[in-house]
């Protein structure tokens, strides 16, 4: 960080009305973006990796990021997940360049040093030199020269990976309310890779961060929803936040009679159009309650995942910092071992709801491209979050900003702004 | 309906006279119209490419080549297809946009009953306000084409990306 760099860092200040305001300079300044990762991803936080059905057999690897550095995740032949920088230890060279795979070792195509799965260096060419000459000295210690290791902490078949040696466990880091909604999608029964969806984004991590809290947006900015019935704002629903901003929930209970519903919200949405049907009733449907509760709603974990539940669609979004202004999505579509084709076809079918196709995703990231060079053209400029009031609290509307700013309640004193 | 009828005769032919009811030439010109269709956002008239009960993906080639089942755009018949087009036009939000796909490489590479397999490359650029003209999307079609009441129609079309991640969004069908 340059002198100049360091004195604008230090000299932003959070504009008046607390939490009822955002600063557009948080989405494009480098120092403030630099402070979150060391904050935030590479801080005490429990980062999502992947899924275990990812790495299924032993000797089996996957890459995957945290922050904006590449990790790998590995389960080694004894069955034990570990997650490791993609980067060697000698000289920094990209160590996997597949996103999956099958692998009893890790070789550097730089030099060929080579570690096990766990990421102990196992060996490295000449390592005694040839015919005399070169060679590592004698006390270069192999021990002390492995890859970069992060902490790992399962939870059904999520692995999460901190750098943190002062993180609480997993498990009090979610807390109660993330757990059980959780443990519903990945900790039944074991989890099946469906695949992926990739995209890149050139919007801050935070814009989309924010987005996925901001029930207000939804029934307004994505038509679909309330032109074809699946989600109104009238309807059942239910805006949480949890650990002091950190996490959130939000779900709604499905009400197959609320399209035939006309009512004074429904009313104020330009874009319902009541004579439009979806032909394919499968894709909209839960055909299979799956879950036996009528619920659909999604989580965030801070900083990495907002995992979602569309009727039987089951998707973690897991959002990836690539400098102040871009973020990559990585959706990871999983269902269950022993899914029938009924369950399997559903899943596949509703998957058009999400991703960066999706009916009901893909303003999201439309919405969000173009607003950035905006917010970069005007770093002074406010935002209003007033929606539901000046609180943080947890709201029964989807008319309200309350998520986005218990999240900036906490941002803020993390970051110390 | 004379052509229809020769289909219907030739399913109980052996193989290579089948592929030989759908020739190359008469492929390219329904590729060209498919694109032109896509070109002009003429989604009401997209689902007409396709029979009933047709398959049609966008799918990652990470994907395709690990067997791993999702795609992109998933429609499973028809129906699905027309409620891709009808919610592309008539619930969705996005910035408007020039494209023009380039299809290349046609080729038949085998047959089977009533239907030809067919693989084609593509390649579409996409024009936005206030930017350069940008690649969206390359990769392959993985085709099985029919002939139904005279017109070649698609019983499968997986449009396999080889973008490792898709730029922003993809909101017209591959």
């Amino acid at each position: 960080m340059t002198d100049t760099a360091q004195r604008n860092s230090t000299a932003r200040k959070w504009p008046e009305g607390g939490v009822t305001r955002v600063p557009a300079w948080i989405y494009s300044d480098p120092d403030i973006f630099a402070r979150e990762m060391e904050v935030f991803h590479y801080g005490k936080t429990w980062n999502f990796v992947g899924l275990d059905c990812e790495v299924a057999e032993p000797g089996s690897f996957k890459r995957s990021w945290v922050g904006e550095r590449a990790v790998i995740v590995t389960r080694d032949l004894d069955g034990e997940i570990h997650v490791v920088e993609n980067r060697c230890a000698h000289r920094g060279a990209l160590l996997c360049w597949k996103n999956r795979g099958q692998a009893r070792e890790i070789t550097c195509p730089y030099h060929h040093w080579s570690y096990n799965l766990k990421g102990d260096l196992m060996g490295l060419p000449f390592l005694r030199g040839a015919q005399g000459k070169g060679g590592m000295p004698r006390d270069f210690d192999k021990s002390k020269n492995g890859l970069t290791r992060l902490r790992v902490a399962r939870r059904g078949g999520t692995i999460w990976a901190s750098y943190s040696d002062e993180v609480p466990p997993l498990e009090e880091y979610l807390g109660p309310e993330i757990l059980m909604r959780l443990d519903r999608l990945v900790s039944r029964r074991p989890l099946r890779l469906l695949g992926y969806s990739r995209q890149i984004v050139k919007s801050n991590w935070k814009l989309y961060w924010e987005n996925s809290r901001d029930p207000y947006h939804a029934t307004l900015m994505h038509p679909f929803l309330s032109t074809f019935g699946i989600l109104r704002t009238d309807g059942d629903y239910h805006s949480v936040p949890l650990k002091e901003g950190r996490h959130e929930y939000t779900y709604s209970q499905y009400d197959p009679e609320l399209k035939n519903r006309s009512t004074e919200a429904s009313k104020q949405i330009k874009s319902i159009r009541s004579d439009l049907e979806i032909k394919d009733k499968e894709v909209v449907t839960s055909v299979v309650d799956e879950f036996r509760d009528g619920m659909m709603g999604a989580f965030q974990v801070f900083p990495t995942v907002l995992v979602q539940q569309y009727f039987n669609c089951l998707v973690v979004r897991h959002v990836i910092p690539k400098g102040p202004g871009a973020h990559e999505l990585s959706w990871t579509y999983f269902g269950y071992e022993g899914d029938d084709e009924t369950i399997n076809r559903l899943r596949l079918k509703q998957s058009n709801l999400v991703g960066p196709a999706g009916f009901v995703s893909l303003e999201d990231s439309e919405v969000l491209a173009l607003m950035q060079p905006v917010v970069e053209s005007c770093p002074e400029s406010v935002q209003v979050l007033e929606m539901g009031g000046h609180g943080t609290e947890a709201q029964d509307t989807m008319m309200t900003e309350t998520l986005i700013r218990a999240f900036y309640d906490f941002y803020r004193r993390e970051m110390g702004l | 309906m004379s052509e229809g009828g020769k289909t219907r005769e030739m399913t109980k032919q052996p193989e290579p006279a089948s592929a030989a009811a759908i020739t190359r030439a008469e492929l390219r010109e329904f590729y060209d119209d498919y694109a032109a269709c896509l070109d002009a956002e003429a989604l009401e008239e997209f689902p007409a490419f396709f029979t009933e009960d047709a398959l049609y993906r966008v799918i990652s080639r990470e994907n395709f080549d690990d067997g791993l089942e999702h795609a992109t755009m998933y429609c499973l018949g028809r129906a699905m297809i027309e409620d891709r087009a009808t919610a592309t036009l008539k619930a969705a939000l996005y910035q408007p946009r020039s494209l023009r796909h380039f299809i290349s490489g046609v080729r038949i590479v085998g047959a089977e009953g009533d239907e030809v397999r067919a693989e084609a490359n593509f390649l579409i650029v996409e024009s936005l306000l206030e930017s350069e003209p940008e690649l969206l999307m390359v990769g392959r079609y993985l085709d099985r084409v029919v002939r139904e009441d005279g017109r070649l129609k698609f019983r499968e079309r997986t449009c396999v990306y080889d973008n490792y991640r898709i730029r922003t969004t993809l909101v017209i069908p591959v």
